[in-house]
């Protein structure tokens, strides 16, 4: 059965048009230090955007140019935006580290690189048929596809239960 | 077919012949992970129904090692509980644990032989490439896909294309390793070798100690490559002539002069003329880049005989315990200390924000370490500048960045207040 992280989504944009958005930005490097996703969700974006976590509503998408998740590994970077509520991060490119913990951890992130999304635009994004859908525009723009081994994993939605049922990489 | 560094390494972890794009499940030789990815790396692994590591790291304790770097000594409770977590994790498996300032993660991994040439190395740390200096595949994953080695010994990577940077001539007097890495980030870009695999090579590589080595590797993270290797004597890998390249760069080093990155991307490198004179609060020489032994000596040189500004404070947190020792031993440390510098535990604290020397508002930074990102280092209302330790001393002198060559005759010229009288002599020569 496939994950509920495979379905369409469809959310209200949080558009930052910005390249080079770096983890320390998503989350300050000084509050990583724990295993409380809700003090993570309390501080994403907080360098970049103070209003950020009051405002997101579960389901909404965050939107991002060029090289999305650049600078350290830290995974509480995809788990904050996760916690906070965000179903789905539609960017023009991704940093490899940040794009494989988002996999790994289930939250959808899409590599679309023609975008045009704005703030509070709804977006539709299918992950199976690799498309974005600015539903405000009606525009549609091709998203990369991810490789078969990385699709698996998120349609179990993560790292931990792709595991827990292959015992090992298939 | 010929082939490149990573797609030799990855070639012989997969079973098969591999080529760039590919997507391959690869036996993993070496794993770490520190203070800030080990307590989300043990909660992953225990959900994962993990009891013990994988079987090569059962018999080989040193296949995995916890190193408790980023926030150590523990500035809390909730830090010292997860430092205490580790900790138990380590004696229920039997791993490595490298404790409170043995050191910072990837110079342990180097000491203590944890990785080698033609090695497959994971570690949870986006600077693991660092260990592309011994020839290694080394890359730095998230906790989770850390979690997943911990319980298989393997994961899937994505061969990464490579790019050659060959690097002619003899670097200048005064200039390193760092301005060179430098000066490559900026011609790559943040993005440039995103996904791939930087190969090093050349007669400027060959000169190079170890530690010059390390730099460049460390900082391939900063170019958003997957691993950077470094192709020299000391190891045996090469790459196959007629190799297959994403990019080729050729770059002369000999007219290099000291570079600096400014805020706040370590992409926006000017030579460091384009911000001379400016006024500085504070000095850090530390991190896995630029804290080992040539680095503290590099600083000591300027030092010697000189004091900090006044209004500027200097503090270093050496690589490791071993290079503290060293320096300790050969009279380093005594130049550093007398001239004015404070010296804290070796660790990312102050790099990453944790602790130990967080920038107030509108303060500006010069440090030698790898990032500036806005918030860095722990204060978004901080400007922060990277650059070598030898620039970094110099501007802790002058209290304003300027080429260390230019610093003669100009000690202590951008402090505010009265000059403090010189240092007394220091007897003990530098290596």
């Amino acid at each position: 059965m496939t994950h509920e992280t495979m379905k369409s989504l469809l959310g209200n944009a949080h558009t930052y048009a910005v390249d080079d958005i770096d983890t320390d930005r998503i989350i300050p490097g000084k509050y990583t230090k724990t295993l409380e996703l809700g003090e993570l969700a309390r501080h994403v974006l907080e360098d970049l955007d103070p209003g950020f976590a009051a405002r997101v509503q579960p389901g909404d998408l965050l939107v991002a140019g060029a090289n999305f998740g650049c600078g350290s590994s830290r995974e509480q970077a995809p788990l904050a935006l996760k916690a906070a509520g965000v179903a789905c991060v539609v960017a023009r490119s991704f940093a490899r580290i940040f794009y494989r913990n988002a996999i790994n951890i289930g939250l959808p992130v899409v590599e679309a690189p023609g975008h045009v999304i704005e703030t509070g635009q709804r977006v539709r994004v299918d992950l199976e048929a690799g498309t974005v859908m600015n539903d405000s525009t009606g525009q549609t723009f091709a998203a990369t596809k991810m490789p078969d081994v990385m699709a698996r994993i998120l349609s179990e939605g993560g790292l931990v239960n792709y595991l827990v049922k292959y015992g090992n990489y298939q | 077919m010929p082939q490149t560094l990573a797609e030799k390494i990855i070639s012989a972890h997969a079973g098969r012949a591999v080529t760039a794009n590919e997507i391959a499940i690869v036996r993993v030789d070496g794993a770490m992970a520190t203070d800030a990815t080990a307590p989300l790396a043990i909660r992953a692994f225990r959900e994962m129904g993990g009891v013990q590591l994988w079987e090569a790291a059962r018999h080989d304790a040193k296949r995995f090692a916890l190193v408790i770097d980023h926030a150590a000594p523990a500035p809390n409770e909730r830090v010292a509980n997860l430092h205490k977590l580790m900790r138990e994790f380590a004696r229920e498996t039997g791993c490595v644990l490298y404790d409170i300032g043995e050191g910072i993660c990837h110079q342990l991994m180097m000491e203590h032989g944890h990785a080698g040439a033609g090695d497959i190395f994971t570690g949870a740390d986006s600077h693991t490439p660092t260990l592309g200096a011994l020839g290694a595949f080394a890359i730095g994953v998230g906790s989770t896909d850390l979690a997943g080695i911990m319980l298989t010994g393997r994961t899937w990577l994505k061969v990464p294309p490579s790019i050659r940077i060959e690097l002619s001539g003899a670097l200048p007097a005064g200039v390193t390793a760092k301005d060179l890495v430098l000066e490559l980030v900026r011609q790559v870009g943040a993005d440039g070798a995103n996904y791939q695999s930087v190969e090093f090579a050349g007669e400027a590589v060959e000169a190079m100690t170890l530690a010059s080595r390390t730099v460049l590797a460390n900082m391939v993270a900063e170019m958003g490559a997957k691993a950077g290797m470094v192709e020299a004597s000391g190891h045996p890998l090469r790459a196959d002539p007629g190799a297959v390249y994403a990019k080729r760069i050729a770059y002369d080093v000999s007219r290099l002069r000291p570079m600096i990155s400014l805020p706040h991307a370590p992409g926006n490198v000017q030579p460091i003329e384009a911000v001379a004179g400016r006024k500085i609060h504070y000095a850090f020489i530390g991190s896995c880049t630029n804290a080992r032994l040539e680095d503290l000596q590099a600083a000591a040189r300027v030092l010697r005989g000189q004091r900090v500004a006044p209004g500027v404070r200097l503090v270093i947190a050496p690589a490791s315990k071993r290079v503290f020792n060293d320096a300790l031993r050969d009279g380093t440390i005594e130049t550093l200390s007398e001239a004015g510098a404070t010296f804290i535990t070796s660790g990312c604290g102050p790099c990453v924000g944790s602790h130990l020397g967080v920038p107030g508002d509108g303060e500006v930074v010069i440090s030698s370490t790898n990032r500036n990102f806005k918030g860095r280092m722990g204060n978004p209302n901080a400007e922060i500048y990277l650059a070598s330790p030898a620039v970094v001393a110099a501007a802790a002198v002058a209290g304003e960045i300027i080429d260390p060559a230019h610093l003669a005759g100009k000690p202590g010229s951008g402090g505010a207040g009265e000059r403090l009288p010189p240092a007394p002599s220091i007897p003990a020569p530098l290596r």
